[in-house]
Parts: C-alpha cells; sequence; structure tokens
C-alpha cells in the first residue's frame, strides 16, 4: 500500500515506498518459497498430509512476502487507522469461511462422481 | 520524490477536499479484497467439485508441471520488475518506468501465451470444458485468473501511452501504484492457484 | 418471409394470455407519452443534463428511490396477482406456468430492485451530507452504479413482454434452473439483469465505505458519526464481502447453461446443492444488507422524535458491527433439511439464534430512548412505532426458524413465508418509509402531506397484519409455499380469503401514497428553515433542497449531535445570535459524465445478446464496455470550480429567506 503526497512525512517517500533491496529480498524469499513445494511435490518426498502442510505453509509465507515486501501493507499514512489492513484481515476470514464452510456442508452431499 | 509530489499538491489544491489518489488507493485496495472474496469463491467451488471427474481423466492424469512452473516463475518475475517500475517513477524517472513496465508486460504476456497453449493442449486430450465438474470448475478458476492478467495487460498499454504522453504527475502515478499493487495481488492469487489446483493435484 | 418474421414475434414477444396484451398496451401507451412530453416540453437537453449524466449525490438518490417506487409497482401488482389466485379454492385467474414466473419475479423485483435501490437512494441522499462531506468519495462511479442497477433492471423487466418471464423462483434452483429443464431465455434475463445490477450494487459498497471512512467532517471520529452513517458503514462492509460471491454464483450458473459447464448440473458429476449453498452465502448476508440501514434511520428518527439523545450509541454500535460480522457465519439455516448432517445444522442453528441478542440490544435501545421523552408522533415515528411490534413477531417467529428439528416441519410453509414478508415489510419497507418521510423535506424542501400519510400508514398496518397473520396459520395448517392453487377440501379457504383481503388494503395503501406524493408537490410549502424536524444532525444545518456543492464551508464537528447541541448553546446564549460572515472559498466540483449511461447500456446490451444467445450481439455489447472504460482511463477530467461570488450569491439567496 504505497501512501504518497502527505506532506507530514512527504521526505520519507523513498524509504517508505521500499528499496530495491527490499524488492529483491522479497523476490528471492518467494522464489525459494515456490521451489521448496516443487522439490516436495515431484519428487514425491513425503507422505499426503505433509505435502499438503508444506504447500499450504510455503503458499501463505509466500503470500506474507508479497503483501510485506511489494505491497507495503505495513505502511500507513499518518496516524489514521489501518483500514487497509483490516479490512485485508477480514476478507480473508471470509473466504476462510467460504473454502471452509461450503467443504464442511458439502461433505456430507457427494450426489455427483 | 519529494519534490514533485509538493509540486504537484500546489497544482491539485483542493478546498475541504481530500487527496483524490488517496480516496482512489485506498478505493482500489477495496476493490482488490473484493476480488479476493471472488476468488475465493472459485476456490471453494474448484475444492468441492474437484473429485467429481465423471468418468472423465481426473487431475494427475492431465497437468503437465513443466509449462505450469515456467508459468509461475514468469508471473513471479513480473511481479518483481513491476515493483522496480514503481521504484523508478519514485527516483522521477520516466524512461525507466516504462521500460519496467513493457518488461512486465512482456514476462505478463508470456505466461498468458504459456497458459493458453496448456488450455489448447488439455482440449487436445480431450479435457474440455464439459468434461465433468472437475474440468468445468478447473477451466473457470484457472481461465478467471487468465482473464485478470489478460485485463491488466490491456490496461498496461493505457498506462504506457498515457506515461510516455504526460509523464509522471499526481494522476499518473496513482495509477502506476494501482496497477502494481494489481500485479502483486494477480501474483499472489496465482501461487494459491499453484499450490491448490496443480501442486495438490499431481501430489 | 412475412411467415418467417410472424414466426420469430410469436416467440420473441411474450404472446398468448390477455393480462400480458393488456400490460403491453399500458406500457406502450406510457412509454409514448413519456416521449412525446419530453419533446413537446423540449425536455430533452434538460434530461441529458440535469439528470441522465448527472454526479450530483443527490440526484442520483432521488433516481434511485424513484426507480425503487416504480419497481414496489411492479412487484405490488405481481402480489396482488398471486393473492388473487389464491383467494378461492381451485381458482382459475393465473395458470400455474404464469403463476410460477409471478412469484419469480415478485421476489426477485422486491429484494433487487426495490428494497436495494431504495435503500442506495437514501445512502445518496445522505449519507454525505450527514458526514458535512461536498460529494462521496467517487462521483463517477456512483453515477455508473446507478445506470448499471437500472440498467439491470430493465432487462429483468424487459422479460415481461420479450421473450417470457423467468420462473424457478427468486434465487433459482438448479437443477430447475438449468437448461435441461428451463431452456427459455426468461433464465439468461434473471441471470444478466442480477449480474449487472450487481455489479453496480458492489460499486456502490465500496464507493460508500470509502466515503465514511475519509470523508468525514473533522472532528468527527468514528464514535462520533451519526448512527444512519454507522448502519451504512456496516452494510457497506457486508456488501463489499457478499456480493462477489453473487457475481460469481450467476456466472457459474451462466457458464452451464451458455457454456455446457458441469457445475450444478445433474450429470457430469455436478452438484445443485453447491448453488444452494453459494447463493445462500450472499444471499444470508443480502437481508442484513437491506435491514442494517432501517435500523440506521429507526435510530435517527427515535432520538429526533423523543427530542433525546440515542440511548446506547456505543451498544447500538458494537451491536450493528456483531450482525455484520455473523450474518456472514448463518447461510445454511436456509436448507437445514438438505441433509447436512447434525453438527452442521447445530453450528447454523446456534449462530442463528445468536443474532437475535444484537437485535434484541438495538430494540431495548430504542425502547429506551423512548423512555420518558416528549414524544412527536409525526410520519417518520409513526412508521417506526409501528416497526417495534412488527419485526419483534417478525423476529421472534425467525428464532423458532433457526430450530433447526423443528424447521423440518416449517420448511418452505406458509409459516416461512409469513415470517419473512414481517421483517421484511415491517422491518425493511417500514423503515424506509420512515426515511422517505423523514428526509423527503431535504431532498424537496417540503413536507409530505400529513393526512393522506396518515390514511396510507393506517391502511399499510392493518393490511399487514390482516394478510400475513393468517399466512402463520396456513403454514402450520400444512400448506406450502409457491402452489398455485388448492383444493377445498384443505380447509385452507377461509384464511386465503382473510389473506387476499389484506393484501388488496397495502395495495390501497401505497395508491394513498401515491396520491399523497402528487397532492404535496401540488399544494408545497416550501420549508425555509433547513431543519424542519428540529433534528440532530449535519444535514439539517444547511437550505432544503441542499445546493449543489452541500456545504459553503466544510463544518467541523465535536459531539455526535453537532446541530443539538449547537442549537442548545444558542438558547443558552453561549454563541452569538448570528454567525459572523463566512468567507466563502472556490469550490471544487466533479463534472457530469454521459460515459455511465452509455457503458451501462452497452452492458445491457452484451447482457440482451447473451440471453438470446446472439453471441454477435454480446461481443458488441462488451466491445462498447471495454471502450468506455478505455475512454474512461484516458480522459482526466479535473472536474470544475465553482467561484466564491456564486457560492456566497447562492448562500445569501438560499438563507435569506431564513
Amino acid at each position: 500500500m504505497a501512501d504518497h503526497s502527505n506532506h507530514a512525512h512527504g521526505h520519507n517517500e523513498a524509504h517508505a515506498h521500499g528499496s530495491v533491496k527490499s524488492y529483491v529480498i522479497g523476490f528471492v524469499l518467494s522464489i525459494i518459497l515456490t521451489i521448496i513445494p516443487l522439490v516436495v511435490v515431484l519428487n514425491h518426498m513425503l507422505s499426503e498430509i505433509p505435502t499438503i502442510l508444506v504447500i499450504m505453509i510455503t503458499a501463505v509465507l509466500q503470500f506474507a512476502v508479497q503483501l510485506f515486501f511489494f505491497m507495503h501493507v505495513r505502511e500507513r499514512q499518518g496516524n489514521q487507522p489501518r483500514w487497509n489492513v483490516m479490512a485485508l484481515i477480514f476478507g480473508l476470514a471470509i473466504v476462510l469461511v467460504v473454502v471452509s464452510g461450503s467443504v464442511w456442508i458439502m461433505a456430507y452431499n457427494g450426489v455427483g462422481y | 520524490m519529494a519534490q514533485a509530489v509538493s509540486q504537484n499538491d500546489h497544482g491539485h489544491h483542493d478546498h475541504g477536499h481530500h487527496d483524490p489518489q488517496e480516496l482512489k488507493m485506498l478505493g482500489f485496495w477495496i476493490f482488490l479484497i473484493t476480488d479476493v472474496v471472488l476468488f475465493g469463491t472459485l476456490f471453494a467451488t474448484y475444492v468441492v467439485l474437484h473429485n467429481n471427474t465423471a468418468g472423465g481423466p481426473s487431475a494427475h492424469e492431465v497437468f503437465e508441471m513443466p509449462g505450469v512452473i515456467a508459468e509461475t516463475f514468469i508471473l513471479l518475475t513480473s511481479s518483481f520488475t513491476s515493483g522496480l517500475a514503481v521504484l523508478a517513477m519514485n527516483k522521477g524517472n520516466v524512461k525507466q518506468l516504462i521500460a519496467w513496465l513493457i518488461v512486465t508486460f512482456i514476462l505478463g504476456a508470456a505466461f498468458i501465451g504459456l497458459e493458453v497453449q496448456e488450455f489448447v493442449h488439455l482440449v487436445h486430450e480431450g479435457f474440455n470444458f464439459g468434461t465433468s465438474a472437475f474440468s468445468t470448475s478447473f477451466f473457470t478458476l484457472v481461465g478467471t485468473h487468465g482473464l485478470h492478467v489478460s485485463m491488466g495487460l490491456g490496461w498496461m498499454i493505457l498506462l504506457i501511452i498515457q506515461l510516455s504522453r504526460r509523464g509522471i504527475n499526481d494522476v499518473t502515478r496513482g495509477k502506476v501504484n494501482v496497477i502494481s499493487l494489481y500485479w502483486h495481488f494477480l501474483d499472489a492469487v496465482w501461487i494459491f492457484l499453484l499450490s491448490v489446483v496443480y501442486l495438490m493435484g499431481v501430489m | 418471409m412475412l411467415e418467417n418474421i410472424k414466426e420469430f414475434a410469436s416467440e420473441f414477444f411474450v404472446t398468448g394470455d390477455p393480462l400480458i396484451y393488456g400490460a403491453d398496451v399500458s406500457i406502450a401507451l406510457v412509454t409514448i407519452a413519456i416521449v412525446a412530453g419530453l419533446t413537446y416540453f423540449k425536455k430533452w437537453k434538460w434530461l441529458w443534463r440535469n439528470w441522465l449524466t448527472t454526479v450530483d449525490h443527490k440526484k442520483i438518490g432521488i433516481m434511485y428511490i424513484l426507480a425503487a417506487i416504480i419497481m414496489m409497482f411492479r412487484g405490488g401488482v405481481d402480489a396482488l396477482m398471486m393473492r388473487t389466485q389464491l383467494a378461492i379454492p381451485n381458482f382459475e385467474f393465473l395458470h400455474p406456468e404464469h403463476y410460477n414466473q409471478v412469484f419469480t419475479t415478485h421476489g426477485v423485483v422486491m429484494i433487487l430492485f426495490m428494497a436495494m435501490p431504495f435503500m442506495f437512494g437514501l445512502f445518496n441522499v445522505v449519507v454525505p451530507l450527514q458526514i458535512g462531506a461536498r460529494d462521496v468519495a467517487f462521483p463517477f462511479l456512483n453515477s455508473l452504479s446507478f445506470w448499471l442497477f437500472f440498467l439491470g433492471a430493465m432487462l429483468f423487466n424487459l422479460s415481461f413482454v420479450i421473450g417470457g418471464s423467468p420462473d424457478a423462483g427468486w434465487l433459482s434452483y438448479p437443477p430447475l434452473s438449468e437448461l435441461q429443464f428451463n431452456p427459455g431465455p426468461g433464465q439468461n434475463f434473471y441471470i444478466w439483469g442480477i449480474q449487472i445490477s450487481g455489479i453496480g450494487s458492489l460499486a456502490t459498497g465500496i464507493n460508500f465505505l470509502v466515503t465514511i471512512i475519509k470523508m468525514r467532517a473533522p472532528g468527527m471520529t468514528m464514535m462520533k458519526m451519526p448512527m444512519f452513517t454507522w448502519s451504512v458503514f456496516a452494510t457497506c462492509v457486508i456488501i463489499i464481502f457478499a456480493f462477489p460471491i453473487l457475481t460469481v454464483t450467476l456466472a457459474l450458473l451462466f457458464l452451464d447453461r451458455f457454456g455446457g459447464g458441469h457445475f450444478f448440473t445433474l450429470d457430469g458429476g455436478g452438484n445443485p446443492m453447491m448453488y444452494i449453498n453459494l447463493i445462500w452465502m450472499w444471499g444470508h448476508p443480502e437481508v442484513y444488507i437491506v435491514i442494517l440501514p432501517a435500523f440506521g434511520i429507526f435510530s435517527e428518527i427515535v432520538s429526533v422524535f423523543s427530542r433525546k439523545k440515542l440511548f446506547g450509541y456505543t451498544s447500538m454500535v458494537f451491536a450493528m458491527m456483531i450482525i455484520a460480522f455473523v450474518s456472514f457465519f448463518t447461510w445454511a439455516h436456509h436448507f437445514f433439511t438438505m441433509g447436512s448432517g447434525a453438527d452442521v445444522n447445530a453450528f447454523f442453528a446456534i449462530s442463528t439464534m445468536l443474532i437475535a441478542i444484537p437485535t434484541g440490544v438495538k430494540i431495548f435501545n430504542w425502547l429506551f430512548t423512548m423512555y420518558r421523552g416528549r414524544i412527536r408522533f409525526d410520519l417518520p415515528m409513526l412508521w417506526t412505532v409501528a416497526f417495534i411490534p412488527a419485526f419483534i413477531v417478525g423476529g421472534m417467529t425467525g428464532v423458532l426458524l433457526a430450530v433447526a428439528p423443528a424447521d423440518f416441519q416449517y420448511h418452505n410453509s406458509y409459516f416461512l413465508i409469513a415470517h419473512f414478508h414481517q421483517v421484511l415489510i415491517g422491518g425493511v419497507v417500514f423503515g424506509y418509509f420512515a426515511g422517505m418521510y423523514y428526509w423527503w423535506p431535504k431532498m424537496f424542501g417540503f413536507k409530505l402531506n400529513e393526512t393522506l400519510g396518515r390514511w396510507s400508514f393506517w391502511f399499510w398496518n392493518i393490511g399487514f397484519y390482516v394478510c400475513f397473520m393468517p399466512q402463520y396459520l396456513l403454514g402450520l395448517m400444512g400448506m406450502t409455499r409457491r402452489v398455485s392453487t388448492f383444493d377445498w377440501d384443505t380447509g385452507w379457504g377461509p384464511l386465503n380469503v382473510v389473506s387476499t383481503v389484506g393484501a388488496y388494503l397495502m395495495g390501497i395503501a401505497f395508491v394513498f401514497q401515491a396520491i399523497q406524493i402528487a397532492y404535496s408537490f401540488k399544494y408545497r410549502e416550501k420549508d425555509t428553515t433547513g431543519d424542519i424536524w428540529d433534528a440532530h444532525t449535519l444535514e439539517w444545518t444547511i437550505p432544503s433542497p441542499a445546493p449543489e456543492y452541500n456545504f459553503a464551508i466544510t463544518p467541523v464537528v465535536d459531539s455526535r449531535d453537532p446541530l443539538w447541541v449547537e442549537k442548545q448553546r444558542r438558547a443558552a446564549g453561549k454563541l452569538p445570535k448570528k454567525d459572523a460572515k463566512p468567507k466563502y472559498e472556490p469550490i471544487h466540483m466533479p463534472s457530469n459524465s454521459g460515459i455511465p449511461i452509455v457503458f451501462s447500456t452497452f452492458f445491457f446490451i452484451a447482457g440482451f445478446g447473451f440471453t438470446f444467445h446472439w453471441v454477435w450481439m454480446a461481443v458488441l455489447g462488451l466491445a462498447g464496455v471495454l471502450a468506455c472504460m478505455v475512454v474512461r482511463s484516458m480522459n482526466d477530467d479535473e472536474g470544475f470550480y465553482i467561484p466564491a461570488e456564486e457560492v456566497e450569491k447562492t448562500e445569501a439567496s438560499l438563507r435569506g429567506t431564513l
């Protein structure tokens, strides 16, 4: 979440927007976090449940990397509340409800196959 | 950057108004969250229906990982280059900004090209949209992401034209910030597509 | 050739029913009258400049409310047709197929094209004024939202004369709504009409959320916001999370029908239950979307007309936000009978009952606000007072329905019908009427006639109970929803006659309201105070109707009821009788734009093309949509400034009459 044109801290902009360094760190981290599950899955290194865990954990971590290193979710404008973070957390909670709720409810209703 | 900002602010003096770019950024962020819910619903549908193959091919029979892996790294890199575009903009360097946007565009186009190729291949294998609930939900989920990327590409062209005409000002700066946010977001969605659809499909 | 055209026309237009021919003729006559009138009075340019291209939230609000009232008429006629058909056992007024269409369109029109636009109309009229803002955050997007809603609604209503109406119920459950069982275009009209207006609703949600977060007057912290604005905030939070689910669900149904997909089909591994699961993830939050603003309206009115501050402001806010959150955890109570197992049903039964707690808190807050207040029973207050018992009964029957094992008995019976009409009419409609009467002077500068309003009020209220109380009993006697007729020996006859009488009483009430509006307009007395109700909040500090820029000077707020506090201070002599002459500054305004209506028209064309599987037309429409987006993106309209002198002149002429 880039911020801009706030007179109060206009001078810190370049820093607040993240630097080449933070983008490079983010890029390297996301590549590593992509390679880990790929290696685990393609070489069948683990059994089913641990594989799923590895896949989901690396995915969530990589999402966090995108948020913090690329989307600058930590930045805020002045001392205003972090509306963007609140909205994001609520949104992710809803997604979790939608997905897990559907799976839970539909588990009893497999009519197709 | 700081200089450019203050200059533009004077040119754009609003009485009792709020910074329009700040409003747009928050509005776009909320739009992205509605998009998160949109993808969440598609994921829910895919997860519920992905075993319903109706006698058609299942995930590990049709998915070919090499293409998918290439797509993943291309999109990851493009997310990085769109970030570099923002950095170039913050330095006030229009040429560099446009160059990075073009690189991002080319990577995005390559991603779409590979995805289309993958889809064509799948259809040739006898795995098309109407084969089964699994295929329908697969094509819809991945296709919706592809549609988003394609929209982003068209938008990027418009933005490159505007930047080359008008340079960096308050309005175009807002637009670059917004599109880079959008692009990072699409990368994040792809990570979950890769994990839930492809990796869990072939494991 | 002629034969071909004839054959096409008989398929394309809805034919064969004298009722529909009658409606066709009246629609054609009204359209001709409007077009001729506009041409005769040379009003086309005026219409385009002042209304069709406007980005002024106040005008957009008025257009929303006008559309909502027209849609209420359409939905109401549907309702009366159904009640007529059910008045007598074995009555042959509507064919069963026609009956199916009527109950489908009644539901869709009332919820999506009446309640939603009425609500958005009140948002638009009130919220920016109440928070001391010059406009909403994105005026262009606001106009786009309206036109998407309006043309979506028109597309849906077109099915009445072209192609045939949808007939699979207001939520269109598959497999009935799938191509296999419903090949006609009616179902496509349903999908595209709702889809197009739904995108508009989503945009409105984003727009007002940003407006409330970012554009409040200086000093107005979140906990100093008026309660209606809080309710809009909570509603918008629900909208932005619920409407994407609707968009996806309708898109999936469309892909099934248009692209041969297998999401919800009976073959190919599809699962119709998944549709029901998804649509209610939107559908349940949707009912809270429409009720929360009504709660906000009641909160404003109760405190103003009791001449007291709102009791329990903080608990009100928390109750509202808790309702918004929990509303996403109750959807499965709409299909307890689907057989998802005891644990699923138990979870959703309990979460549903939990929602009754914050709602009860709100009811007590309103009662305590009235307690020892000096209550004035003007029309807004009258509707508020009528709401409380209606909603308590409706809410309590809702808790009965939430008991999962018992629901196997009530499910899809008239008990359910009575319940949700009681909360939707007693809660939502009463609330929006209260809001309409309350803010009407702010919109138009005059009050609606009190006497005619009271006639309408009593007809509405008596009709409402006469209509729906018997339906609880009918439900318990075993009458199920959506039956088009029943036999003499069921014993349902007498109560159904009573219910029909009630429906007609409400119809008469609506006529009274129409007369009331026309009469009040003709014999209007201009309100010169701008604060006709002796109210508490910022929207009443400016003249009625509000000038185009709303506030000449951005207000500064230091309390929850800024106007009331100011009036008290003035009365106590703590403020000078007249303020010093303010220093006006130029005001920045957004420019009008024709893009929203053109954009929405292209969307309408695309929807129409998809409805009839005319791909060329769909492609044309979508290309137009994209072209509009490009034009908008390339065009940086910075708006314009109203010079300070003009602001001063306008203010002087508006306030000079004070």
